[in-house]
């Protein structure tokens, strides 16, 4: 799960992690009644969505009066915002961060994330803050300093001084820099972190360590023992349909073909996509109904493969593990019928009773093609939704 | 010969008496499994599909002299158990459950490297030798004693190279699912040093999938150190970049971890390689020149 940059920030506080002085908006009215809480004579109009890349897209605004800040919050508010890390659609911005202004010295990149080769959460720092930092981690590696961290002992103060130094901090920078630092990893392990970005982490003119902004990705699986963070969720920035399919613990993502699938085990899920896209079909979502995949469940995720105009033709493919295959086929036929699905369905059943469940599909008069195997299923389906097309 | 389990392997369950726990306890059994006991705090003394229940896995342990145990308990509690296994001295421990969150695997994989257990999983199917001990969720019926080893992160996937050796009559000699978490329990490597040193292995087919470099590393120490053929399929090769493909560790983040990546690791090692989820078994029977 993301969090927008204020309620990073808001974390930030909490871990006494420096941050610009700031407060969030909702209206115009209400973004100018912050400049006025918030200190100086200029001002940053931030809009808030799950993305980067605002600066450039228009969403940062830097004004000199409240009605500034204002009119800012106007033209921000209730528009989406299109960046390059956005869809064609982009986010919608519902809020908007007034902040103080800082004066920059430097910018540099702070970052963690659990690497899955050391183990560990690993810190990432580099002095070429402000840009994408996959940029400088493919051209310019030696730019990029790491330290991993012990999950057992936590962070050391010799590793923040390692980096510290290595980015060329000095003087009282360096204590600040191990505050900073030693606050964020004790954060990233106490919020179950999955990602952590400060980019940039700004030295002010006058020698102050500042996070400028802030990116925070939190482990959904660790969800269920953070309900404050839980509560931060925002799901008019996620994908409506990804959202419906959570609910019925499905998993599904949106992708930009035809062909609508429905598996059963995100790995086979992903090999289906791929078949498809070997004989030539462009898949239009993955899907993964999960391990159980009830009647009541098949029936949701029809409904949701549908909702996308796109889907000219239905492939489902499960691979009966423990479930029995003509319960399936029962649920795919209810599900036909009940949704009311016009556009052809290819189904392969495989595994416990799969004989059993494609002879009900053929007994059931409707426009279902079972299918025998992988690479049968996949021709068929292609071949489905082009005598549509 | 085969890997980690065998007939004689003694195995408990980790939340013997809930849902999951009673379910597949009893398609194990069915299969042939020594099952021979389980735990569940508080019914310690009373009887569950006719096995002994115990309080703890130590009590377990001492009374049964298990070799492995099965863990089907909630994600919240995965850490808990794991760790309790391993104080327990469980040689194989083999956690099923998803969901489990990535920081605290952290914790738990330091804890077991340290120690002489195994984990496999979490977020697996388990570990099954045809014909001899199933310990997880697969259908044991779709399987046949035989030559291929077979290694996967996912789970139905795995079903389908085993229906594809099965088929092919090649069988195989134990499949291992790992699971698709950040931080799994036993590594692609792991399980191929395995393979290496099993006489009943002939062949191993590994299944990967997109996220990490997992994969590329195995590629590394196949092409070092495994003589054997070995077939691979990547998933996720038309999964787009920064979107969890269901599981939590299927994600191409930064440009990194495309199934393109893996499937060119895996040519270079020398690994036979199969484009379609569908040629496995082919691939497999070209490899051993059946």
């Amino acid at each position: 799960m993301n969090l927008h940059e204020y309620q990073a920030k808001q974390l930030f506080a909490d871990y006494g992690i420096a941050a610009p002085r700031g407060e969030v908006a909702d209206s115009p009215k209400a973004a100018k009644a912050a400049a006025g809480r918030v200190p100086g004579s200029r001002w940053v109009v931030k809009a808030q969505v799950h993305a980067g890349g605002r600066g450039k897209a228009g969403g940062v605004k830097l004004v000199d009066s409240p009605d500034a800040v204002a009119a800012a919050a106007e033209a921000m508010l209730g528009t989406r915002l299109v960046t390059y890390q956005t869809t064609a659609e982009g986010q919608p911005v519902n809020s908007v961060l007034v902040e103080e202004v800082s004066q920059i010295a430097r910018e540099l990149y702070l970052g963690a994330v659990v690497d899955r080769a050391s183990q560990r959460v690993v810190f990432m720092a580099s002095t070429e803050g402000g840009v994408e930092i996959e940029k400088v981690a493919a051209e310019t590696p030696e730019k990029i300093l790491t330290t991993a961290v012990d999950p057992i002992v936590g962070l050391q103060p010799y590793q923040c001084r390692q980096i510290a130094f290595g980015l060329g901090l000095s003087g009282d920078q360096i204590k600040q820099f191990t505050t900073l630092m030693t606050g964020l990893s004790r954060m990233f392990v106490e919020c179950d972190l999955a990602l952590l970005e400060v980019n940039p982490l700004v030295v002010t003119g006058d020698g102050r360590l500042v996070c400028l902004d802030g990116k925070i990705n939190i482990d959904d699986n660790a969800l269920y023992r953070l309900p404050r963070l839980a509560a931060m969720r925002d799901a008019s920035q996620e994908d409506e349909k990804e959202n419906r399919a959570r609910e019925h613990d499905i998993s599904y993502v949106a992708l930009d073909g035809n062909i609508g699938c429905m598996v059963n085990g995100a790995g086979l899920a992903m090999a289906t996509m791929d078949i498809i896209k070997l004989h030539g079909g462009n898949p239009a979502n993955f899907l993964d109904v999960g391990g159980t995949a009830t009647a009541a469940r098949v029936t949701e995720a029809f409904k949701i493969i549908l909702a996308d105009q796109n889907v000219k033709g239905v492939l489902v493919n499960i691979f009966g593990g423990i479930v029995r295959c003509d319960l399936i086929a029962d649920g795919i036929i209810a599900a036909v019928k009940d949704v009311g699905v016009k556009v052809p369905v290819v189904v392969r059943l495989a595994g416990n009773n799969a004989e059993l469940g494609s002879r009900k599909l053929t007994d059931s008069g409707l426009n279902i093609i079972p299918a025998d195997g992988l690479t049968d299923a996949a021709q068929k389906v292609v071949k489905a939704v082009e005598s549509v097309a | 010969m085969s890997v980690l389990v065998d007939k004689n392997t003694k195995v408990i369950c980790q939340g013997f008496t809930g849902k999951q726990g009673t379910f597949h306890s009893e398609q194990a059994i069915a299969y042939g499994t020594r099952m021979v006991g389980g735990v569940t705090p508080g019914k310690g003394g009373s009887e569950h599909l006719g096995l002994p229940v115990f309080d703890t896995v130590r009590d377990a342990v001492r009374q049964t002299q298990a070799d492995a145990s099965v863990i089907y308990v909630p994600a919240a509690f995965c850490k808990d158990s794991i760790l309790e296994a391993v104080d327990a001295g469980v040689p194989l421990i083999v956690c099923i459950t998803e969901g489990v969150p990535t920081l605290d695997m952290l914790e738990v994989k330091m804890v077991v490297d340290r120690s002489g257990s195994r984990l496999i999983g979490p977020n697996c199917p388990g570990i099954i030798t045809p014909g001899a001990c199933k310990i997880g969720i697969m259908p044991g019926d779709i399987h046949l004693p035989g030559k291929v080893g077979i290694v996967s992160r996912s789970g139905t996937l795995t079903y389908e190279a085993v229906a594809q050796t099965t088929a092919i009559g090649a069988g195989q000699s134990t499949c291992i699912g790992i699971g698709g978490d950040p931080i799994p329990g036993t590594s692609f490597i792991d399980a191929l040093r395995l393979f290496k040193d099993d006489p009943q292995t002939e062949c191993i087919v590994m299944v990967g999938e997109i996220g990490g470099s997992a994969e590329e590393e195995a590629a590394e120490y196949i092409a070092s150190e495994i003589k054997k053929p070995v077939v691979g399929f990547i998933a996720g090769a038309t999964a787009p970049a920064g979107k969890r493909m269901g599981h939590a560790g299927a994600i191409i983040a930064g440009g990194k971890g495309t199934a393109e990546d893996k499937f060119r690791a895996m040519e270079k090692a020398g690994v036979h390689i199969a484009r379609s989820p569908a040629d496995l078994g082919v691939m497999v029977k070209k490899a051993l020149r059946m």
